[in-house]
């Protein structure tokens, strides 16, 4: 039906571009980066860690003090410094045909791999001990980026549903400001209310969308709502009034009913953003622990062993 | 009568002000008319404190008035006590009404002036041209005579009106001084740019005014007030569709005047004609060149174009014997192009014949690497006749257009340009002659392109890459023409415009179909072809059709579909410079898909029986053309035997790719894509923007539309033609070596660009301080840390002198935008710090192709 024009040349584009770019035509994720390169890398490092481990005689006693114990905490302490620079990479925006997507997928499967690196490292000596708390530190920190990941992998999606409806997207930034623009309208409708109704309704304006503790947070419940109860309240009020046509109450409620339904948008976007990030709470500071028990088991295994 | 003066000025802005500064200093007998009771009554209504730029920074002024970059107040300031100086006769609040010849009727000067109606159809009345001295007939009753009369009275202060019965009624009116000062009326705003919306919302601002305000809005009502308020800034749309929720004002969608009658306007709406109370009628609907005043003048326009300027000669002369046409009106909106013009044609009407344009210096250091010692004048003669398109160009706009553009010499065997190259110029050979390599592995394979004629044209045409290298065949003289000066080239010069529109139908198809064809064998198809423009979403081929055109791409992009199941699914995306519609002329038959603009586009219809006699005649072109179409036809055969196992996943693609072209991906040439599946919103991918870009972030992650999952955010798309391009003063926005289009440190922070990017990816910013170092922020916790600092904090650091010449300077906002990170090793640095993988920068074409289902499906 219908070619390009330069056909055969346009495959082996000739771009004599002035900076040099890694060009891609579509999405891949950094759990899939190039097939999985850095999994089957790390599956193979296990692999061959644990076969060294199975076959290679060493001493029962003070594993760590052999060979192949030296190797792996060597490994296990550069991989340790490694991934932490992660958080380096990511901030150190400099030039270069780096991308800190390929650096994600070598961190969660080379951290994954630290798990078989540092349990080997230790022989399976376990104590109450400062050696024994690095590795605890250390798995600590693994599991929280496992983790990590299972949020990655599933919570977007409903990030971005939760953001877009028929009429289209809708920023953070807009839902607080359609929240801001709802309390004017409110405010202005409830002025004709009688001074109970008022005071329902001041509730509502009064009560700071970002409020609520950490708990609320992450649940997304929020069983003291200003907003929930006035509405609430003032339809339990309206029922036992009569009816007229133009009660002020009317227009009152359908914007609070309004404001509800944003609010609960806005929640759920705060109670999915707060996934996503409150694990990092636990894996970053738990790394600068790990670093301090790392630092204590290297000078204590060479001074005191 | 009383005296005749030998020049009167009409317009006090920069051009007239100059102008009469010029008079009064040559002590000529003159009178300066300005119609308010200030001076540069356009520069006075600008907001307070507004800076005023100074560009272009090359050109020299030659004025007895100062300008200099500054604050508004402090420009007109020293005008005003300049132009007392001087005793410059200024007569304040003269409203020039009419000018006419008082002296005899010039034989054979009759001016036709035709009065387009809204309907479309024409009237044409002749204007009898009479010699000076001119009669001057102000509101007042007043009459000024003079000899010499200089027009300088630019684009504004002349709003457009209302046409409708009623409309010249005292209570129609353009403008509002004071919104306070209207109580208890009810009153109808018709216009919803920011002027008018402006006024609507002051009208309401206290409830006590007690006024009625209704708003008028042809657009239809959207939950987009981009789409309903197209001509108003976002948030001063929001701001009214707020005030009309509250109750406070209404506004009405899809409705115009009818008729206005005292005390009552007539509106006609979607459901018919509605009769409401009214006051009275503020209309704010824009303003244009005051034609029907300037043709009635006796000066002609060079076209029937709404925006066309008038015909003048080399000193600023129209068509009416006598009057000048200077400044914004002649078409030079800049300041200093403006005062510059002023002096001299006071200086021309004084007699001086030998003064040289102040644009000389320019245009000799635009000739001075060429060889042939020739003068400027000389250059310009030679160009026009050795050049054919220049040909029917006055040397105004010769000198005009050369500033925009640039005579290079090449010696033989210089590359001019190489495949692949970005670049949106045409050249014009003005001797010499060039070779086109045909061939990108062997040199010797060339078509000839000789003087006088024109190459590059493609790239000028559809904003794609240079699609030959071009090599000079011998020592050549060569003009690169800006696009800019191109499309005004073009427009100024009919015959240009032909002669372009030709050889590129000519060139595209050679292009295209390649080896083996000369002009000679495909004259008859290049003949027969047309060029039409296609509206987006309207096909030029539609499946079951029986016709045999070929279309070839020429501006804009494609999208093929195909109806599978009763659902049209998509199929592919053409770009500019791909051509359609050869299967059906092949195999014969129906077409076998629907092909339609993506959006607005231009294609060359070219006629299926002549391609089919060139084809006929060209085995190897029909085997070309064979193989072309297989790869067609595999996707067709893909799509149709997949469409029952994985329809769901065949719909949401169709879905997407409809999608991504509503969002105008059918414009773009390297798009940001996030997959909302892989995007945690860390947001550091505007960090990584900010901090690779002077701590500004070009993108707005979480704006912007998506659709299942795929994200189009805030960020610019490097448009094949962009819009911001379009109306830039200083011509600061240019497309660079990869493709991308920036803005350069020329920017004079006008906001033209913001304005007229339809996708809001154009923010006006002031340059925040350099932060403290990331390693000094990890460690130390100094500075904001990486991304964009706040407002609190630029506005703390920003090390101010006390030089109001140096603080104004880290005040100033200027445009910025997206660069593509061209010149940063690694290219785009939010696809490089995405640590997921959620963003990519694609170009359209790699991304809207079959093999994105294919992949879907594994």
């Amino acid at each position: 039906m219908a070619s390009v024009a330069q056909g055969p040349e346009k495959a082996g584009k000739v771009r004599r571009p002035r900076t040099s770019r890694d060009r891609t035509s579509t999405h891949e994720g950094f759990l899939r980066y190039r097939n999985g390169r850095w999994l089957k890398i790390s599956a193979l490092l296990a692999v061959v860690l644990i076969a060294l481990y199975v076959f290679v005689p060493l001493p029962g006693q003070h594993f760590g003090s052999s060979w192949l114990g030296y190797t792996l905490g060597t490994l296990g302490a550069l991989l340790i410094l490694w991934l932490t620079l992660l958080g380096v990479r990511k901030r150190a925006i400099t030039p270069g045909r780096w991308s800190l997507r390929a650096w994600t997928s070598a961190h969660v499967y080379l951290g994954l791999c630290l798990i078989v690196v540092g349990t080997l490292h230790s022989g399976f000596h376990f104590g109450w001990n400062v050696h024994t708390l690095a590795w605890a530190l250390m798995m600590l920190v693994i599991l929280s980026g496992l983790f990590g990941i299972w949020v990655y992998a599933t919570l977007p999606s409903a990030l971005s549903d939760n953001r877009y409806d028929e009429e289209g997207a809708i920023t953070e930034k807009q839902m607080v400001e359609a929240l801001r623009s709802l309390d004017r309208q409110i405010h202005d409708a409830a002025q004709p209310l009688d001074p109970q109704a008022a005071a329902l309704v001041n509730s509502s304006l009064e009560e700071n969308p970002f409020a609520g503790s950490f708990w609320n947070r992450v649940t997304g419940r929020y069983a003291r709502d200003a907003t929930r109860a006035a509405a609430a309240e003032l339809r339990r009020m309206r029922a036992y009034r009569a009816r007229t046509a133009d009660d002020p109450l009317d227009k009152v409620d359908a914007l609070l009913t309004r404001k509800e339904a944003m609010l609960g948008r806005l929640r759920k976007h705060l109670r999915l953003k707060t996934w996503l990030q409150a694990w990092l709470y636990v894996h970053v500071p738990v790394t600068f622990a790990l670093l301090a028990a790392l630092s204590a088991h290297i000078v204590s295994v060479f001074f005191y062993w | 009568m009383s005296e005749v003066y030998k020049v009167a000025i009409i317009g006090s802005g920069p051009a007239g002000m100059s102008a009469a500064s010029r008079a009064a200093q040559l002590g000529l007998s003159h009178v300066l008319l300005e119609k308010s009771g200030h001076l540069s009554d356009t520069i006075y209504k600008y907001q307070k404190g507004k800076h005023v730029m100074a560009t272009p920074s090359q050109l020299i002024l030659r004025s007895d008035q100062e300008f200099d970059a500054g604050k508004k107040e402090d420009i007109l300031d020293k005008w005003n006590r300049r132009t007392a100086e001087l005793g410059v006769n200024v007569k304040y609040n003269a409203d020039v009404k009419a000018i006419r010849g008082t002296g005899e009727a010039i034989p054979g000067s009759v001016q036709q002036i035709v009065s387009r109606a809204r309907d479309g159809s024409t009237t044409t009345a002749e204007l009898q041209r009479h010699a000076p001295p001119y009669a001057i007939e102000l509101t007042s009753g007043e009459t000024v005579l003079a000899e010499n009369v200089v027009l300088a009275i630019g684009t504004q202060g002349n709003p457009n009106l209302l046409r409708c019965p009623g409309a010249d009624l005292p209570h129609v009116t353009y403008q509002l001084d004071d919104p306070y000062a209207i109580l208890d009326e009810h009153v109808v705003v018709i216009g919803t740019g920011d002027a008018g919306i402006e006024n609507a919302r002051g009208l309401v601002e206290d409830a006590a005014q007690g006024n009625v305000v209704t708003v008028l809005n042809r657009a239809p009502k959207s939950t987009n007030v981009r789409e309903s308020f197209p001509t108003a800034k976002e948030p001063n749309a929001k701001a009214l569709v707020e005030d009309d929720a509250a109750g406070r004002l209404t506004i009405r969608y899809e409705t115009e005047t009818k008729a206005v009658e005292p005390g009552w306007i007539t509106l006609s709406t979607r459901d018919g004609e509605e009769k409401i109370r009214c006051d009275r009628i503020i209309a704010r609907i824009g303003s244009a060149p005051p034609r029907a005043f300037v043709e009635g003048c006796g000066i002609a326009f060079a076209s029937a174009d709404r925006l066309a300027f008038p015909t003048l000669s080399p000193q600023f002369e129209s068509t009416a014997p006598g009057i000048f046409v200077i400044g914004a009106l002649a078409g030079y909106p800049l300041i200093k192009h403006c005062m510059n013009q002023g002096y001299d044609v006071i200086e021309f009407i004084n007699g001086n014949t030998t003064l040289k344009p102040a644009d000389e210096p320019l245009l000799e250091a635009r000739f001075r690497d060429l060889p042939g010692n020739r003068s400027v004048t000389e250059w310009l003669e030679f160009l026009r006749t050795r050049i054919t398109i220049l040909e029917g160009m006055t040397t105004l706009q010769l000198r005009e257009f050369m500033l925009d553009s640039d005579a290079r010499a090449y010696r033989k065997g210089e590359v001019i340009f190489e495949k692949n190259d970005p670049g949106s110029s045409l050249f014009a050979i003005a001797s010499g002659s060039v070779h086109v390599r045909i061939d990108p592995n062997d040199p010797s394979r060339v078509v000839p392109i000789p003087a006088g004629t024109i190459f590059g044209e493609v790239g000028l045409i559809s904003g794609r890459r240079r699609g030959a290298t071009i090599v000079a065949a011998e020592d050549t003289i060569c003009v690169e023409i800006s696009r800019n000066a191109a499309l005004k080239l073009q427009s100024q010069v009919p015959t240009a415009r032909r002669a372009i529109e030709r050889i590129s139908t000519e060139r595209q198809i050679l292009q295209m179909f390649g080896s083996g064809l000369t002009p000679d064998d495909i004259r008859e198809v290049v003949e027969t072809a047309r060029i039409e423009q296609v509206p987006a979403g309207k096909p030029i081929i539609s499946e079951g059709d029986e016709d045999r055109d070929v279309f070839v791409i020429r501006v804009g992009s494609m999208i093929v579909e195909k109806e599978v199941g009763g659902k049209p699914v998509f199929l592919s995306y053409l770009p500019a410079g791909s051509y359609v519609g050869e299967m059906a002329l092949i195999d014969g038959g129906q077409r076998t898909a629907t092909v339609r603009a993506a959006i607005k586009s231009e294609v060359i219809r070219i006629d299926g029986d002549a391609f089919a006699r060139v084809l006929a005649a060209k085995p190897t072109l029909l085997e070309r053309a064979r193989k072309d179409m297989e790869g067609r036809r595999k996707t067709n055969a893909f799509i149709e035997s997949r469409k029952d196992s994985f329809s769901g996943v065949v719909d949401l693609y169709s879905e997407q790719a409809k999608f991504l072209v509503s969002q105008g991906l059918g414009e773009a040439t390297d798009v940001l894509l996030i997959d909302e599946t892989l995007c945690v919103g860390c947001d550091n991918c505007e960090k990584a923007c900010a901090d690779s870009h002077d701590g500004l972030s070009r993108l707005d992650r979480e704006a912007g539309r998506s659709f299942a999952h795929l994200h189009v955010p805030t960020s610019c798309r490097h448009c094949e033609h962009p819009h911001c391009m379009a109306d830039c003063p200083p011509n600061a926005i240019q497309r660079g070596p990869d493709g991308e289009v920036s803005i350069n440190d020329t920017c004079i922070g006008c906001g033209n660009c913001q304005r007229n990017c339809p996708y809001g990816v154009i923010r006006m910013e002031k340059v925040p301080p350099k932060k403290p170092s990331l390693w000094s922020w990890l460690f130390f916790g100094s500075g904001p840390g990486p991304g964009e600092p706040s407002y609190k904090w630029s506005k703390k650091h920003t090390k101010y002198t006390g030089d109001p010449a140096v603080d104004e300077l880290l005040d100033r906002k200027k445009a910025i935008k997206c660069d593509m990170c061209a010149g940063i090793d690694g290219g785009p640095s939010c696809v490089r710090a995405c640590p997921t993988g959620a963003a990519i920068r694609v170009s359209p074409d790699e991304f809207l192709t079959v093999a994105r289902l294919e992949n879907e499906e594994a």
